[in-house]
């Protein structure tokens, strides 16, 4: 086919729905129950087995598709896509290695709490447990990473099917869904079923506030006398209203606030009572706060393992509040006194009305609190996020914050990988908005913060975008440079590189008597090179001097770029929580390590 | 001074009460893969099954009833109550043992082989516990016998020094008393 043929279908008018029900191929029934419900992008890869749906996807120009490198990456770029806009991403992949490739990106999504519906091809019908070309079961194999999944059986049931699907994926606890659609049901004809007249499952449980147990946690609110808001992802899932509701609560009750890694930005982290993430690189006073409340009041947040440390030292003497849309999280990992279940921001809003009612019957002794948030400032002052400066060359914490400073003001989104870098952007990267801020916290999946950035970036196009990366991480999707390059997706990957896969090392050296087993990376590419390879642009920083210089070029460049930021190779993040330990006995910077911090049942944990 | 902390970092370490053995039933969407999704949950997460029966129950509604039968300690049967209710196609999920007004029955088909006197006594005991011989040889028996699990507990004891060969049990099955339903 010529460019100009192709160009002259492309300009054909797209079929619209008309008011006598047509019949359509499923190909065209799924891209209009796409458009329906809104989509306005989807990150996917041709095969064999969706080409049909890729043809009809050519004849209309109301959903802009973005060709990913790997299907792993147009996972995690719909989870960019999702996090930053509060919508849910979709993901197209082919049947069999397509879908296999996705897993670890539905996984996180899973873990992570993200709205993502992916479409995955399946062979036709007959094939199907042939053990076909390109076969595999797709719809066993993601059942424990996904919220649900679906074979669709017919193109009778496409739509319907379709329409659910997104409505599980955004509702309750949000999170991945996959729809399997067989090849020759993307040929078969049949009408479409409209998202109003489509079958709704009663799964979604969304339970009323409960007036009488919020006056009684308004009760031991107002009695408290070292009480800790700890919020997580479940702010942010829950909408722009819960972030706007928790900061009203805030400062309605001059409560300190504290967050999980998934949670940052719902809270401004330049309030006064923001005391910064919390957990095993959490901040000295979010975790001693933790340790010595007497009230906690959960928003949102799962009691991960990350966050409690060791569970029988965990907040031994507070009262408890979870809020929580998930019933199973609550009592699931430490034992609460009040459980709440519902949407975060109905609950605070509700939490808020009745303080504020209470206010108009009788004064909050707001003395109550005043030796509370004193011995906070006290832990404050250790500024346990300090580090040691060096002369000649870039600590990796010192480059985040210059980015940091040479970023504020501007409309930035930031996305990370997971190792050390994340851990240092989470502390010294700070974010006022929710949205801004997407990383892989439950799943920890190496790689996925390039792609995301991607994601991010196809949603907002005149944005900042920056992944904080690592070297080694950055590595394991590599590939999408060349999705935004093509896209013309203008990212910018901010690789603190210090030669070693950071984190591993760290561990080796607390818990591995400093043998530092396969965790160096010998032969690192020349990511300055690189990227000139892929047709972005490569900057490299070694010296604390340029490095301001080096930053602003990346940020005014409008095109993808690799910055190669070249950091001191031994640094660790500190504070720490070493496994097994509870939250007061953190270790910190400058501390001596002598590779016998873990006692041996901590090191059985990761 | 607080008394010295459990050394032990693993999660499990609340006081949680001693384990009890319960029965739930699941009336779920009748739908493909949702037993998949019932036993693939309870395998992930590490929980027990001790029994599990399932079969379509209101094909109108689409409906079918699983019943399982778990041991945990409170704290535990909670987690899997509610990780139950998660699932999408599972509308709701009782929990038998609480309800005072739960009806209990299994059945199980059991071969016993013998001669004599045990062959007899077999035969008798079997008639003590209602149990029905569906299918005889001069030298075998197979019993069948319905009830709660205990009486065929008790019962499968008694064959054993009789020649008790094979048992088949369908799992444990359970409905309410009374006008009331779930």
């Amino acid at each position: 086919m010529s460019a100009q043929t192709a160009e002259q279908l492309k300009q054909a008018p797209p079929p619209r729905a008309q008011a006598r029900p047509v019949l359509k191929s499923g190909a065209d029934l799924l891209l209009d129950a796409l458009e329906e419900q809104g989509v306005e992008v989807i990150f996917g890869y041709p095969g064999g087995a969706v080409l049909p749906i890729y043809d009809a996807l050519f004849r209309r120009d109301t959903i802009r598709h973005v060709l990913v490198r790997h299907e792993q990456g147009a996972v995690h770029a719909a989870e960019g896509y999702a996090r930053s806009t509060g919508k849910a991403g979709v993901v197209l992949v082919t049947s069999g290695p397509g879908a296999t490739n996705a897993v670890t990106g539905l996984a996180d999504a899973l873990l992570d709490s993200i709205p993502i519906v992916c479409i995955t091809g399946q062979v036709a019908r007959p094939l199907i447990g042939t053990d076909a070309f390109q076969e595999c079961d797709t719809v066993g194999i993601t059942r424990s990473c996904t919220k649900y999944n679906y074979l669709v059986p017919s193109a009778h049931k496409l739509a319907t099917i379709v329409h659910e699907a997104f409505h599980i994926a955004r509702n309750g606890r949000p999170g991945p869904v996959v729809v399997d659609i067989p090849k020759d049901v993307q040929f078969e004809e049949a009408l479409y079923t409209a998202r109003a007249d489509a079958q709704k499952r009663n799964c979604i449980v969304k339970p009323p506030v409960n007036s009488f147990q919020i006056e009684q946690i308004v009760d031991l609110m107002r009695h408290a006398h070292r009480p800790v808001i700890y919020t997580g992802g479940g702010v942010i899932n829950s909408g722009r209203a819960a972030s706007e509701a928790l900061r009203a609560l805030a400062r309605e009750t001059g409560f300190p606030v504290t967050s999980t890694l998934m949670g940052l930005g719902a809270f401004p982290a330049s309030d006064p009572q923001w005391l910064g993430m919390l957990g095993m690189h959490g901040s000295f006073e979010a975790n001693s706060a933790m340790h010595d409340c007497d009230l906690m009041i959960a928003v949102g947040a799962r009691f991960d393992d990350r966050v409690t440390g060791r569970l029988d030292a965990f907040s031994p003497g507070s009262k408890k509040v979870h809020i929580d849309i998930d019933p199973s999280s609550i009592n699931k990992n430490v034992r609460v006194d009040f459980g709440v279940v519902g949407d975060c921001a109905e609950v605070l809003d509700a939490l808020v009305e009745e303080w504020r009612r209470r206010n108009a019957q009788e004064d909050y002794e707001f003395a109550r609190t005043r030796s509370w948030r004193s011995r906070i400032n006290e832990w404050r002052a250790k500024k346990s996020f300090g580090y040691e400066r060096a002369q000649n060359a870039i600590k990796p914490q010192y480059a985040i914050e210059r980015l940091f400073a040479l970023t504020r003001g501007r409309d930035v989104y930031v996305t990370t990988e997971v190792g050390q870098h994340q851990m240092w952007a989470a502390q010294h990267f700070h974010f006022d908005q929710p949205n801004r801020w997407m990383t892989s916290g439950g799943l920890g999946t190496m790689g996925y913060g390039l792609p995301a950035a991607i994601g991010v970036q196809a949603a907002h196009p005149d944005a900042l975008v920056i992944d904080i990366a690592g070297d080694a991480s950055v590595q394991m999707t590599m590939q999408e440079m060349s999705t935004a390059v093509q896209h013309e997706l203008p990212v910018k990957i901010f690789i603190l590189n210090n030669a070693y896969l950071g984190m591993v090392r760290q561990w080796q050296e607390l818990l591995h008597g400093g043998r530092y087993s396969h965790s160096y990376s010998a032969s690192l590419p020349d990511f300055v090179k690189l990227a000139e390879a892929y047709g972005g642009v490569g900057i490299r920083a070694e010296t604390p001097d340029e490095l301001d210089a080096k930053i602003m070029e990346m940020i005014e460049v409008r095109r993808p770029v690799l910055f190669d930021c070249v950091v001191t190779q031994e640094e660790n993040v500190f504070p720490m929580i070493p496994s097994g330990a509870a939250h007061n006995e953190m270790l910190f910077g400058g501390h001596h390590v002598t590779g016998d911090e873990v006692s041996d049942e901590g090191k059985a944990l990761v | 001074m607080t008394e010295p902390l459990s050394q032990s970092v693993y999660p499990v370490t609340r006081e949680e009460g001693a384990e009890t053995e319960v029965i739930l039933a699941a009336i779920v969407d009748n739908e493909p893969g949702v037993l998949a999704r019932v036993v693939g949950l309870i395998s992930a997460r590490g929980y027990n099954i001790e029994s599990l029966t399932v079969a379509e129950t209101d094909v109108e509604k689409h409906a079918s009833r699983i019943t399982i039968v778990t041991r945990g300690t409170p704290a535990k049967i909670d987690q899997i109550k509610l990780q139950l209710g998660r699932l999408v196609p599972v509308r709701r999920v009782i929990d038998v043992t609480n309800e005072a007004d739960a009806l209990e029955r299994e059945l199980a088909l059991i071969k016993v082989v013998g001669a004599g006197e045990e062959r007899i006594e077999s035969m008798r005991l079997a008639e003590i516990f209602r149990a029905r011989p569906i299918d005889t040889t001069h030298s075998s028996f197979v019993f069948e016998i319905t009830g709660a699990r205990d009486k065929i507990n008790a019962f499968i004891d008694l064959m054993r020094p009789l020649g008790l060969k094979e048992i088949s049990r369908t799992g444990v099955l359970s409905i309410r008393r009374g006008v009331e339903s779930d």
